[in-house]
């Protein structure tokens, strides 16, 4: 192994540094004692207790939840369907075009996809509310979803479709029997990350939002205009936590049964 | 090879499983299969053999129905299929890669296709132990794909494509992912599965060895079109192109020009045994013999079939039968001697040559080969001399056979039982010749570089129209 240089040593810091000091200040001052948020004054929980005495901010906690949960789902199911038909349906006509407008709003600004929805919703007499937040979270977290579930599918075995077709199972036994329950952990992750993009929307979901509908970006950001609180520090470390167990839990998981698997193949070829 | 009486593709009354009738496919511009035309029969274990882009993996997916004929019919116990989705034919398919369910045990595999009809409960389970104890897997039931060895996977494909007893099946390459070893014992293994279950085996291969044998017929392609089909031991005795013979197996094949001999000349020239006067036990030419022999009526001269094959038949199609290719029976002068090997040749007098045939000119300033087996239709005509290197004799002396041939020792290649000398003969060809290593390596007599002579009969090799 080579020796670890002070070049290495410092990029490595500064990377990281500019990576996560921002959070880490975050956190910290989430535990201050002073209302000021600049200004250390001793540890302290009580931002904590008083962010969970506050209505405004667990109501919007649970739109969220709610928004999120529904758009996920409705995206998880319209994008797999669609990554279904790119990968499978081969060539036809606009093929090119169709795929190509399927991942163009990865790239089109918020902006332009929460305006043109705005008035959509307008124009057909939709009310405002956590519907059309719904909606609008679905359209532009759909195209993800697809992307994720095509790449495992450009990879999954064609022929395993056709030996279940040629075992007399129907097109739809076949793609629920077999290429589902193989495809899964990719259309999970195509959940979560979709489930993920709709937590912290703030740009469309402010476009697409009416009374009663106030998401937890929305919440945040209106209450930061009026001046930062500890308690939004609190909030955010709350959220933070929650995200690193998440990962670390999943990728532990994913790498145990990796472990596993390569064990059970070894021992396979040992007793062959 | 032992030959079964099994042969109902010889029986005009026999009914076949399988008809393909004028079957095109294309791609786009590219054609896969070229109005092909064929039958195979119940019981049979049929091998599509042929370098890759033949088309054989393209016919077997047609009988699968993952794909449609553009053109023509193909007839499953007499209805046409070509258009039935896959799902829905009594056709069951062995993937080349085995398509093992991932996420499904062992015996949900196998479970899968039984569990489709909607049978019930203990019907399944019954079907299911019984494949786990044909493929010998009843210890692996509740393991996943990924928990088993190669071999074990291979069987569990097996079990799976036979659980709903199909009348036909289909291997895809089955054998093509295992080492040498453990092939050849699933070899013979699925040959016994065959004969166990009575299904109708269609195999795709372009393993030679492989197709030669499981199979009761094999069926070699190019280009999309089928160019001979016959049994194993035809196919490699009597091919009937220069591809054939070439694909099949390791040949010589010598260019030259075909001279009709004299059909008596010999026998009346040197005083031949009685028995061998009589016509039955010397036939002329076995083939074209046979065919006067089979077919009623005048048969046309040599110049009246050339003018036939050559002139008429591409105007007005042809109207003589093609005889379909057999074996040659064995001449006398092939049974009264035991072929020359490394030890001298026994005295083969000249008089033992069969009589009629063809005269090989391949060589400037050589001698003509015999052929007694050649077509007379072929006198004058580019003409290939398909040699086994098995049916040269080597030897450092010159035998006294009908064709011998000097050379000179180019390689060895030692392959334990069996060596294969590499011999450059006079005109700068290289001929194989291969000799079993009866005797100890170290008292071999011939070593690179030694003159030696290549002996052969009159009847050893295969004479073919030059393409």
């Amino acid at each position: 192994m080579r020796r670890f240089s002070w070049f290495n040593a410092t990029s490595l810091t500064l990377g990281f540094a500019f990576l996560y000091l921002p959070m880490i200040l975050l956190v910290v001052y989430s535990f201050n004692e002073s209302r000021l948020v600049t200004v250390w004054a001793g540890f302290s929980t009580k931002w904590y207790g008083e962010l969970l005495q506050n209505e405004e901010f667990l109501d919007a906690a649970w739109v969220t939840l709610k928004v999120a949960f529904f758009s996920s789902t409705i995206a998880t199911v319209l994008g797999t369907m669609a990554a279904y038909v790119m990968i499978r349906a081969g060539r036809f006509p606009g093929r090119t075009l169709f795929s190509g407008m399927i991942y163009a709003p990865l790239v089109m600004p918020e902006v332009i996809t929460g305006l043109s929805l705005l008035l959509l919703f307008i124009g057909i007499g939709l009310d405002r509310g956590v519907l059309t937040v719904v909606l609008a979270h679905t359209t532009f977290s759909m195209c993800y979803v697809s992307v994720v579930v095509s790449s495992r599918l450009s990879t999954f075995d064609q022929a395993l479709e056709e030996a279940a077709l040629d075992l007399g199972a129907s097109p739809f036994e076949s793609f629920t029997l077999i290429t589902l329950p193989i495809i899964a952990p990719a259309v999970i992750s195509g959940w979560l990350l979709a489930f993920t993009l709709s937590l912290d929307d703030l740009v469309i979901a402010s476009f697409t939002t009416g009374p009663g509908a106030t998401t937890l970006p929305i919440k945040v950001f209106s209450a930061v205009r009026l001046g930062v609180s500890p308690e939004i520090n609190a909030l955010s470390t709350l959220l933070i936590s929650i995200v690193t167990v998440g990962v670390i839990t999943a990728s532990l998981v994913s790498k145990r049964a990796a472990v596993q698997r390569r064990r059970e193949e070894q021992a396979a070829q040992r007793t062959a | 090879m032992a030959e079964s009486d099994f042969a109902p593709w010889n029986d005009p009354e026999a009914k076949p499983l399988i008809q393909f009738k004028g079957v095109t496919k294309r791609f786009g511009d590219f054609t896969a299969i070229d109005d092909l035309t064929q039958d195979i029969y119940e019981r049979e274990f049929f091998a599509l053999l042929g370098p890759s882009g033949c088309g054989k993996t393209t016919l077997m997916r047609m009988l699968a129905g993952f794909e449609e004929p553009t053109e023509g019919q193909i007839l499953l116990n007499g209805v046409d299929i070509g258009h039935v989705p896959p799902n829905k034919r009594a056709v069951n398919m062995m993937f080349q890669s085995y398509a093992l369910f991932p996420h499904l045990s062992v015996y949900d595999n196998i479970a899968f296709g039984l569990r489709r009809e909607k049978k019930p409960k203990d019907e399944v389970h019954a079907r299911v132990k019984e494949m786990l104890r044909l493929t010998r897997l009843e210890r692996f039931a509740q393991r996943k794909p990924h928990q088993i060895s190669g071999g074990q996977r291979q069987r569990v494909a097996l079990a799976r494509s036979l659980a709903k007893a199909p009348k036909l099946l289909l291997l895809d390459e089955p054998l093509g992912a295992l080492d040498k070893k453990l092939r050849e014992e699933t070899q013979f293994e699925l040959m016994d599965i065959q004969e166990k279950t009575g299904t109708t085996f269609i195999i795709v291969t372009h393993d030679q060895e492989e197709a030669m044998t499981v199979a009761s017929r094999v069926a070699v392609m190019d280009e999309g079109r089928i160019v001979q089909v016959a049994t194993p031991d035809v196919i490699y005795e009597a091919p009937n192109s220069v591809y054939v013979a070439d694909f099949i197996g390791d040949v010589n094949l010598i260019r030259g020009t075909a001279r009709l001999r004299p059909a008596q000349a010999a026998t009346e020239a040197a005083a031949p045994p009685p028995e061998q006067a009589s016509p039955e036990t010397t036939p002329a030419a076995p083939v074209a013999k046979e065919a006067a022999a089979k077919t009623d009526g005048p048969q046309p001269n040599p110049l009246g079939r050339a003018l036939h094959d050559r002139i008429l038949s591409p105007i007005f199609g042809t109207w003589l039968e093609e005889e379909p290719r057999r074996l040659p029976p064995p001449s006398a002068a092939e049974t009264a001697k035991t072929p020359a090997a490394e030890t001298p040749a026994t005295p083969a007098h000249p008089q033992d040559i069969p009589p009629g045939g063809l005269e090989i000119d391949w060589s400037e300033g050589q001698p003509a080969l015999l052929a007694a087996n050649g077509d007379p239709a072929l006198d004058g005509e580019k003409v290939v001399l398909a040699l086994r290197p098995e049916k040269l004799g080597i030897a450092k002396t010159r035998p006294d056979a009908p064709n011998t041939l000097k050379g000179k020792v180019i390689d060895i290649a030692y392959l334990g039982n069996i060596s294969t000398y590499h011999v450059e003969i006079e005109g700068g060809v290289m001929v194989k010749a291969q000799a079993a290593n009866t005797r100890r390596i170290s008292r071999r007599d011939i070593t690179w570089e030694d003159e030696v002579w290549l002996s052969f009969t009159a009847t050893a090799g295969v004479i073919l129209k030059d393409e």
